[in-house]
């Protein structure tokens, strides 16, 4: 269950970086809880180690593995609301509820990730234009505290508590179980269009005339082509498919396309994402074309650090962002284009606003990555935008505190039992000489 | 199907009532913690299991056995099938120090699980249909210094079980045993981890499908069993010598 590296330690989805935690507690039952304030260092919630960077590392500290709350409390068919521990996955929850008609109100790229994780990084997924954020559909949950309490927090109840939660990268308590809402289905399939663009303007119109009749949309894109286009890719659009015919036909069983992240990094250089992008670009020989996919393939592709700008400044920053990157030499092997839509919310430190999204994935190349990555950052900032930091090992105290300037609200909410080593990054005042390091 | 599971809040029982729930079984669980039973019983339900109902006892409670079993045909009507998947692994140290300790892990690991058995025998073997599986163990196919009074136990077991299964084989009822090995469980959460360790969700399809096949000796995962057979075949005078 643990996504433990050799050493025994708690990993992130990225390998980046690699940290010791001073001990791995697990915790089996809601009914054996151990006393959080008993333990000398910070602890910190972690589960499947899906984020990239270091928001579920704890170096030094304590990491509590919550993995092992896996059960389901209650569902109720008439309103599909589903209970369950913090522990249980979005895969788990597909697996149980598809086959009876029920679907996540939000899909991210990888479905491994617990309710806990989608919680405390407040997901999104391709439907967040019409959706929200995976908070949007939290009714309430229980929270653990370092003191003791147990409290259940909501919209109405512990109200404070519960908006820094959402999105509040687990530093707020435990969530111990959480209650969501299921939306119904008529069958897995999903309905699905890819129509390829060959600039950034015409993936504006074709987004316009899809947003809103489509429930998931996303764009992978090439981002090396250069030229006054900017870019060129493909744009996927889906609908759940409303066949009843289709619901007893059985989902044949696939694994997830998985990028391997331990890759040699030398397999990544721009050669190969050149090739790969070619490949992907040109796979597709029609302008448009129509099929109906299992929910599997088109759901859960792998990616890595993502920015998201306002649409008034997105050409501009695209432009610029783009430019930097190609004049830079990394290629991003996948990357993933995005509009954000206006639902707010709930959370206090949530990542997604209105606006252009793209995430990119890097193979890490030492000091000239975390160069361009700097840059990026400061681009985004300019532009008024933010990073996203369940994908981030790197921004800047400076930058994240510019990217949310709510974070000082947020952080009178925060256990003073917890911690992490992303929020010590991003909080923590470093001396000049450590912040021209990471610059 | 119309299930009974003794020790249900065992991560390997659980694993494997997940597989009966999705089938929308009929299950009837019995445990001594009620927090826990409850946890599960929930779980189960909300995986599609028609019926979760729970007993709550210390199977150490030989006494109440009988009318556990009662309460549990009388609920669900009859039994098709029983997995008996509860057991402590004590601490082989204490156990060397004491003889109440030792006596005590004998009573949980083997007498309680004969006293369930020999009820159960006789229900199923008159019902002429059915399959009864307890887990057993590994450590049951030698006596290794580092555990053989668990080992002992679950040695024990093994040897009912073949006797069990020879007598109701004439009633048409399966008798299973099932020898996982290392199991990554809260039951085994002192011991370090290697490469050896099995996810509890691996090992429950395991016994699921064992069951529903009706098998006879499983070893969970299979490559125990060429390990065992090494592990057998070591001559006492070299095995005595080995600090396994």
């Amino acid at each position: 269950m643990l996504s433990l590296g050799r050493t025994g330690q708690p990993q992130s989805w990225g390998r980046y970086p690699k940290v010791q935690h001073s001990q791995v507690q697990s915790i089996y039952w809601r009914s054996e809880l151990p006393d959080l304030s008993r333990f000398e260092q910070p602890v910190l919630p972690y589960a499947y180690g899906r984020s990239y960077g270091d928001s579920c590392l704890n170096e030094g500290g304590i990491s509590l593995d919550i993995s092992h709350l896996r059960r389901f409390i209650s569902f109720d068919e008439n309103t599909g609301h589903l209970r369950c521990e913090a522990g249980v996955s979005l895969a788990e929850i597909l697996e149980v509820m598809v086959p009876r008609g029920w679907f996540l109100p939000v899909s991210p790229g990888t479905r491994f990730v617990s309710v806990g994780g989608a919680i405390a990084n407040d997901i999104h997924g391709k439907n967040h234009h019409r959706a929200g954020t995976f908070g949007c559909h939290v009714t309430c949950f229980e929270l653990l505290r370092s003191n003791g309490e147990r409290l259940v927090c909501s919209p109405s109840q512990n109200s404070e508590l519960f908006r820094a939660t959402i999105g509040g990268l687990g530093l707020t308590g435990i969530i111990l179980w959480a209650e969501f809402r299921l939306k119904p289905i008529i069958n897995p399939y999903i309905d699905m269009d890819h129509i390829r663009f060959s600039s950034l303007d015409e993936f504006f119109e074709i987004s316009a005339e899809s947003d809103q009749d489509y429930e998931y949309t996303m764009s992978w894109v090439d981002l090396l082509i250069g030229g006054k286009n900017l870019c060129r890719g493909i744009f996927m659009r889906g609908n759940h498919n409303q066949s009843r015919a289709l619901a007893s036909k059985p989902v044949k069983k696939r694994l997830p396309l998985a990028l391997p992240f331990n890759f040699p990094s030398f397999v990544l250089n721009t050669l190969t994402v050149k090739t790969f992008n070619e490949l992907f670009y040109h796979a597709q020989l029609g302008k448009s074309i129509h099929k109906i996919v299992p929910y599997d393939p088109f759901f859960y592709p792998l990616l890595q650090y993502q920015f998201v700008v306002p649409f008034a400044n997105a050409n501009e920053a695209m432009r610029e962002i783009l430019g930097r990157i190609r004049r830079s030499g990394e290629g991003s092997f996948l990357t993933v284009l995005k509009k954000f839509g206006a639902i707010q919310s709930p959370g206090m430190l949530s990542f997604p606003r209105p606006g252009l999204t793209l995430a990119l994935d890097f193979a890490y190349g030492g000091s000239k990555t975390l160069k361009l990555l700097a840059e990026l950052d400061r681009i985004v900032l300019q532009s008024g935008g933010a990073v996203y930091p369940a994908k981030d090992a790197r921004m800047s105290a400076g930058s994240f505190q510019a990217f949310f300037p709510g974070w000082k609200e947020f952080a009178q909410y925060i256990d003073p039992h917890f911690s992490s080593s992303f929020w010590r990054r991003v909080t923590e005042v470093k001396t000049q000489s450590q912040e021209l390091v990471v610059l | 199907m119309k299930v009974l599971i003794a020790g249900a809040t065992s991560a390997i029982a659980h694993e494997t009532a997940k597989f009966f729930a999705r089938d929308g079984a009929e299950l009837f669980l019995v445990a001594r913690s009620a927090d826990k039973l409850e946890d599960i019983s929930n779980d189960l339900r909300v995986r599609g299991a028609k019926k979760a109902e729970t007993f709550l006892l210390d199977l150490n409670d030989l006494d109440r056995h009988r009318q556990m079993i009662e309460t549990a045909i009388e609920t669900l009507g009859s039994l098709d099938m029983v997995l008996i998947a509860h057991g402590t692994l004590g601490d082989q140290q204490l156990c060397q120090q004491s003889v109440a300790k030792t006596l005590e892990e004998l009573t949980t690991n083997f007498t309680s699980v004969i006293s369930l058995l020999t009820i159960l025998a006789n229900y199923f073997e008159q019902q002429k249909h059915g399959c009864i599986a307890v887990v057993s163990s590994v450590a049951g196919d030698r006596g290794r210094r580092s555990n053989y009074v668990y080992g002992t136990a679950k040695g024990a077991v093994s040897i009912f079980l073949q006797g069990l299964r020879s007598r109701l084989s004439e009633s048409g009822v399966a008798v299973i045993t099932v020898k996982p090995g290392l199991v990554d469980t809260p039951m085994t959460a002192s011991l370090k981890k290697g490469l050896l360790f099995a996810q509890p969700a691996k090992v429950g399809r395991g016994i699921y499908q064992a069951m529903m096949k009706g098998k006879e000796v499983i070893y969970l995962p299979w490559f125990w069993r060429p390990i065992m057979a090494i592990v057998k075949s070591i001559p006492e005078s070299v095995f005595k010598k080995m600090s396994m």
